[in-house]
């Protein structure tokens, strides 16, 4: 390795200069001189500085091993470029087409430690003044951890990687920098056939068609389409019918009920952005009391509502939460590993993120209770109206509508609660670093991918995508690519990607959103993220469902909650006048506080609802319930572990299991294509032998690769591995507390041996 | 008599009384019902409610009754019984509080729950049941120790203990060096403790290392050696040229020292100079009796709810479970790199059983089969005397007696994590484990009765019960795990880390009813719907093309090539989606 130390190669051709790039950008891209080697650049791709012999620390182990190699800051990514030759990957089957296993997209640094002999101090950008660490650590937002030695490069070389990668990663940018418009000026990326595909909710015909899907009978509002109501407010949305034009208007879209569901009784989930009570002024309340008669008139005059301010964590409390962690996975060494590991239990359950969960799931089941039992109306409302509310209203339909738990389904269910919904995911992302914004970034769409793997992990024949897929979709969140991710809301984006079109006056900006996930993976790739467990709904049975649905099942169906009251004339005064008093207190919440306060009649009111369910045969098409006990709520495994090679079982994991489901399943599927083949050509002799040519040469590939339980994310590369014996066993047993010692006594106390 | 109908007696059961009476259900409140008490078990059907709940305990998990409330007592149902069980539940029944209306019922309860404390037999001696398979002959020493290829040149088959003579609680035929006379053994004999000298219990076909199992050195306080007992291990370290022979002291070493006290303790470094002792701080009996019993009263009746995480920590169950996991990974590897090692704690019937078990189930693919694992308990715990009778109490009223523990628990948990960890690598389910503890405790089969071998011949206990792998082996697809790829001469190394280990809930919180029971995980039913859609496709394909009346024949065989591919064939593959 250390031969190559002095070998300075050729200069390599200089990536294709962009007009876009800042001057001080330009300046530092122009220095480094020597270069020996790049990554493959993606189109748009500069590199702004590199350093070579970097060494790479070898992550699993406390030795001092690792390879050398360049690093190198581009606009997308930092990059490790190893002076060995590159090795046969073995089944890289998993690859990622926009960055490798020793990139890390600069959206995707979390912090980076700077490594002083025994100490390691957190950098938090600007210009490091004293010595530069010779060692720097890169914890990743998709939890890898990378360790390199900057002690071998030129003493300037390493100044400038690592003052370039600190600034880059961690320096206030503007939204132009992200690496997605230089990348997207730079494809011509062909527009998909979207029928087929994801529905984007970016057009009115969308949402009618989903509302007519839902049977819902709500007021589609198109008069956005330009922002000419609000920029505040999506392009197209639907709200309850009785809400007139100027309703609209009114203090920004907040306060508007926007629907989200139709439930089959006809009662339906709607969420908005809560007005900030002022005493004196009575205005807001007069306008949320009309918003709340006109969701009441959309079925049976009931509703509920929930602020979910009220009782579920800030989302500053989940950033904090989930920080603390998180560091239970960044792990920079084994014997770090193995000391955290006494306390695992513990310190999860300290940091309170799987209990932020917990509460999410049970408030979904609280509103999924009202809906499907009490058949009332439920607004759930937070200031913004674009987080928990998200959150809790995904889940709800989750829980509720098989449709979206099939892959198509779940993304037109992001699209539609978070995209066009206005979840600020720039601001919640941070991806810009700007100090303003700091307060404003919060993990909540992980948190909802989360509860999501909760629910997927209790039921797993009931999602059509995998395990997988929702890790690499967690992981995308933080690829400056796609636009899915990149706006805080509808007329953001649209502000910008025409802003940033090559031809000014047509069409904006093309760039691939998420779903495109051809621009990540290959189709076999691909094929990880469907789940072998989902087996569709029979054909036959959706005719029965729809003919099952009388209308006058409505009326059998009688709420019982206490909003209920004889549409009579007169009624909807009262109701003014008791919600009027609801108001003054500020506590709109009608049925539910946190399970953590003091409520024991509505939690066991959930736990009820949760047994009366589960007596019920389990159909995988119907309503999906968490259960929500100490053991069952989880840590995402996959997600979390799979970097950390001490905890790689080896041959095992849920993956051995469901790698044998997925090949009988290719073997069934292949058998139907022959069956069907034979349906057609019954008359031609000829057929049969050519699939078993196919199937053989798959097989033949399968057999090299042994999976472990971070498969499909690390593919192991030697079996002749020595296990992972725990260190620190000892000190880990505080048995010293026990009453009488008891760890001090003899096993078989003395006496006769009694045999019987 | 009607409401019995669901419940089948076994041959042999007798029922002894019957009595209305109500069942306090900790999930669905007082349930008036019927209870019928037999020879063999507890069994209760609620008479109203829909569905009915009922119970079916034998009385062998019943580890105490006592009467509650008195005939003065307020309260609604406040009289009664107060049953406590060894498989993780407690039961109250409720009576009428007029004429002593419990007392015969308590009475018939306490003298069959605790027969060999009223002079009875345990209802293995008095059951009828015929099987198909005879479980007694599943574990032949002579054929296992074959089967590892011994005995050889360097190890030998000793009858010495043939009559019970030189150990009481070691079985007869036993493996020693080749070049220890009977005269070596029984001076090692005298400084083990209760004479359980090292002996082979498994050898590694290629590197020849050997675990030996055996009590702790009776070195006491003034630290008594016995040249003997070193010359005899270093027979051990030799017999495969392992530079230095690794000791596994199971206990911690605070533990070992003050063994000394009592005329125990551990190898020392002086005395024994080609050989490195380990400890691997495993805790004792008593340690373990207090983890459960804390672990219990966070899952039963509910579960804890508040700081669940922090709970179960605090039971440090998993802990424990970590430790014995760790310290069976240590001596697979040191054996996997070819190196002999020897394994004791105090007297070798405990941990020692644990650690060796586990070891060889990582180490030997046979053990991970159905027919392998009943020989790995036989041989491991049963042959080599780990006191089930004290550490589970059969028939004994003693309930606070000081010698129970739940290590064979323990140990069947830890096999469970493996088996978590391993999905495809143990031919037997989750189903058979779990019927494993409930004959524990049962009472049912005589496999699991009495301290040892010589306590077993007594009582002539293979001839007059019937063994649990009599029901096992009768009924053996029940208990096969269909994603089962047998991989022979693989060694399975589980991960010991805290962030891998589960609590065992489909054990220890089955009682729940909230706790989703399903009869089959949902990931093995659709691989069973899937592979019965193989083989009706097959099936069809195969008709399609026989019908199409090819002239060659050479068709049939390639309709039939999919067959040939059966998951056995393909061991990974990543093209598929998952």
């Amino acid at each position: 390795m250390l031969s190559s130390l002095g070998s300075a190669g050729g200069k390599s051709a200089k990536p294709s200069f962009v007009s876009y790039v800042t001057p001080e950008e330009i300046k530092s891209e122009k220095e480094p001189s020597r270069k020996e080697k790049h990554p493959d650049l993606l189109p748009g791709e500069v590199v702004f500085c590199s350093a070579s012999t970097v060494l790479k620390y070898t992550q699993d182990d406390l030795s001092q091993r690792g390879v050398f190699g360049a690093l190198l800051c581009t606009n997308f990514r930092v990059s490790f470029v190893s002076d060995e030759a590159p090795t046969e990957e073995t089944g890289q089957l998993f690859k990622n087409k926009l960055y490798g296993e020793n990139d890390i997209p600069l959206s995707c640094v979390d912090n980076i430690y700077g490594g002083y002999e025994d100490k390691k101090k957190l950098i938090t950008g600007g210009l490091v003044k004293n010595k530069y660490p010779s060692k720097m650590i890169i914890h990743c937002k998709d939890l890898r951890v990378f360790q390199f030695s900057l002690s071998f490069s030129k003493e300037e070389d390493a100044k400038k990687i690592f003052q370039g990668i600190v600034h880059h990663c961690l320096e206030p940018k503007s939204l132009r920098c992200l690496f997605a418009f230089s990348y997207c000026e730079n494809t011509s990326y062909p527009e998909v056939q979207r029928k087929k595909q994801t529905v984007m909710f970016d057009s009115v015909e969308d949402w009618i068609q989903d509302m007519k899907r839902t049977k819902g009978n709500c007021r589609v509002v198109s008069e956005n389409s330009n922002f000419e109501l609000s920029p505040k407010l999506p392009q197209f949305f639907i709200v309850p019918s009785n809400v007139s034009d100027e309703d609209l208007t009114k203090y920004q879209g907040k306060g508007l009920p926007m629907w989200c569901w139709s439930h089959h009784s006809g009662c339906a989930l709607f969420k908005t952005a809560s007005i900030p009570l002022v005493q004196e002024d009575n205005v807001p309340q007069t306008y949320m009391e009309k918003m709340l008669t006109a969701v009441a008139h959309n079925h049976l005059y009931s509703v509920k509502t929930e602020d979910l301010s009220d009782t579920l964590p800030a989302v500053q409390d989940i950033l904090l939460s989930y920080n603390k962690f998180k560091q239970f996975f960044l792990i920079d060494n084994t014997t770090e590993f193995w000391m955290s590991d006494m306390k695992w239990f513990s310190s999860l359950d300290n940091c309170g993120w799987l209990d932020i969960i917990r509460q999410c799931l049970q408030k979904a089941v609280e509103v999924v209770e009202c809906l499907e039992k009490e058949n009332t109306n439920v607004l759930i409302m937070e200031e913004g109206g674009s987080d928990l509310c998200c959150v809790v209203s995904s889940l709800v339909q989750l829980m509720l509508d098989p449709y979206y738990r099939t892959l198509l389904g779940f993304q037109s269910l992001v699209q539609k609660e978070w995209v066009a919904g206005g979840h600020a995911f720039l601001d919640r992302s941070n991806h810009l670093h700007l100090k303003d914004k700091a307060e404003s970034q919060s993990p909540v769409f992980l948190l909802f991918l989360e509860c999501v793997w909760q629910l997927q992990q209790q039921h797993g024949p009931a999602f059509q995508f995998s395990e997988t897929y929702l890790t690499v979709l967690s992981d995308s969140v933080h690829v400056p690519v796609f636009t899915t991710f990149l706006f805080n809301n509808d007329s953001h984006r649209d502000n910008i990607l025409r802003a940033e079109s090559p031809h000014t006056q047509r069409s904006p900006l093309n760039c691939p959103t998420v779903w495109d996930w051809s621009v990540q993976f290959d189709c076999k790739a691909q094929d990880l993220f469907t789940n072998p467990l989902y087996s569709e709904k029979p054909k036959q049975d959706t005719s029965v469902r729809k003919s099952y649905r009388p209308k006058h099942l409505r009326q059998l169906s009688l709420p019982s909650s206490a909003f209920k009251t004889p549409p009579k004339k007169g009624f909807f005064k009262d109701e003014a006048d008791n919600l009027k008093k609801i108001l003054g207190v500020k506590r709109l919440s009608r049925w539910m506080l946190s399970p953590s306060s003091e409520s024991p009649q509505t939690s066991s009111s959930v736990r009820e609802f949760y047994e009366a369910w589960q007596t019920k045969p389990l159909d995988y098409h119907g309503l999906l319930l968490p259960c929500l006990d100490g053991p069952s709520i989880r840590v995402w495994m996959q997600r979390y572990l799979r970097w950390i090679h001490d905890v790689q079982i080896l041959g095992g994991g849920p993956v051995a299991m469901l790698s044998k489901v997925s090949e009988i399943l290719g073997e069934v599927q292949e058998l139907q294509r022959q069956l069907d083949r034979h349906g057609c050509t019954l008359t031609s002799n000829h057929k049969g032998a050519r699939p078993r040519a196919k199937t053989a040469s798959v097989i033949a590939a399968r057999s090299s690769v042994r999976l472990s339980s971070s498969f499909p994310f690390v593919t192991s590369r030697n079996w002749l591995f020595k296990p992972a014996i725990p260190t620190s066993l000892l000190q880990s047993l505080m048995v010293t507390g026990m009453a009488g010692n008891l760890a001090d006594r003899e096993d078989d106390g003395g006496g006769p041996e009694s045999l019987v | 008599m009607e409401l019995l109908a669901d419940c089948s007696l076994l041959p042999g059961e007798e029922r002894i009384i019957d009595k209305d009476i109500i069942y306090i259900c900790p999930f669905s409140g007082a349930l008036k019902g019927k209870v019928f008490i037999t020879n063999y078990r507890l069994y209760f059907k609620s008479a109203d409610a829909d569905p009915a709940v009922t119970l079916d305990v034998p009385l062998g998990a019943i580890g105490r009754v006592e009467k509650m409330g008195g005939a003065s007592s307020r309260g609604e149902n406040s009289y009664g019984l107060d049953i406590t069980c060894k498989d993780m539940r407690n039961l109250r029944f409720a009576l009428k509080q007029e004429g002593h209306s419990r007392r015969d019922i308590f009475d018939i309860l306490f003298k069959y729950a605790f027969p060999l404390s009223h002079g009875l037999l345990l209802f293995a001696y008095l059951s009828q049941e015929k099987f198909e398979e005879n479980g007694w002959s599943v574990y032949k020493p002579m054929e296992e120790f074959r089967r590892q290829g011994l005995p050889n040149d360097k190890w030998r088959v000793t009858f010495i203990n043939a009559n019970y003579e030189l150990c009481d609680t070691y079985p007869t035929i036993l493996v020693v060096p080749f070049k220890a006379t009977e005269e070596d053994l029984r001076k090692v004999c005298t400084f083990r403790s209760r004479g359980r000298i090292p002996v082979l219990s498994w050898i590694h076909r290629e590197n020849q290392a050997v675990i030996c199992r055996c009590s702790q050195p009776l070195v006491g306080m003034s630290g008594k050696r016995n040249k003997d007992d070193e010359r005899y291990l270093d027979l051990i370290r030799e017999a495969n040229g392992t530079a230095k022979l690794t000791i596994y002291d199971a206990r911690p070493s605070v533990n070992a020292v003050a063994n000394k006290a009592t005329g125990g303790g551990y190898e020392g470094d002086d005395a024994y100079q080609n050989a490195e002792l380990v400890f691997l701080d495993i805790h004792n009996i008593h340690v373990m009796r207090e983890s459960l019993k804390k672990l219990k009263d966070i899952v039963y009746p509910n579960v804890e709810e508040s700081h669940w995480l922090s709970s179960l920590e605090s039971t440090h169950w998993l802990e424990h479970i970590k430790l014995v996991i760790s310290g069976a990974i240590q001596v697979a590897d040191k054996i996997s790199g070819g190196n002999s090692v020897v394994v004791h704690c105090s007297d070798g019937w405990d941990r020692t059983a644990q650690l060796t078990s586990l070891a060889m189930l990582m180490l030997d693919s046979h053990y991970r089969t159905l027919r392998g694992f009943q020989v790995l308990l036989e041989k491991e715990w049963i042959s080599f005397g780990h006191k089930f009778a004290n550490r589970i109490g059969h028939g004994d009223k003693n309930h606070a007696d000081q010698d129970r523990s739940p290590i064979f628990v323990q140990f069947i948990d830890c096999v469970w994590q493996m088996t978590k960890q391993f999905p495809t690598a143990f031919e037997f389910n989750e189903r058979l484990l779990v019927t494993i503890l409930d004959h524990l405790f049962s009472c049912r089969f005589g496999t699991f009765l009495f301290n040892c071998e010589s306590a077993r011949d007594t009582n002539e206990l293979r001839s007059k019960t019937v063994s649990l792998w009599s029901l096992v082996n009768s009924d053996l697809s029940f208990y096969q795990n269909p994603f089962y790829t047998p991989e022979s001469n693989r060694v399975l190394y589980p991960v010991a880390s805290m962030r891998h280990l589960e609590l065992w809930v489909t054990y220890y919180i089955r009682w729940n009813p909230r706790i989703r029971q399903q009869q089959q995980s949902p990931v093995e039913q659709r691989y069973i719907e899937l592979l019965a859609l193989r083989d009706e496709y097959l099936k069809k394909l195969e008709e399609l093309q026989l019908s199409d009346s090819s002239p060659n024949s050479s068709h049939l065989s390639n309709s039939s090539t999919p067959n040939a591919t059966s998951p056995t064939q393909h061991i990974t593959h990543l093209h598929t989606p998952f």
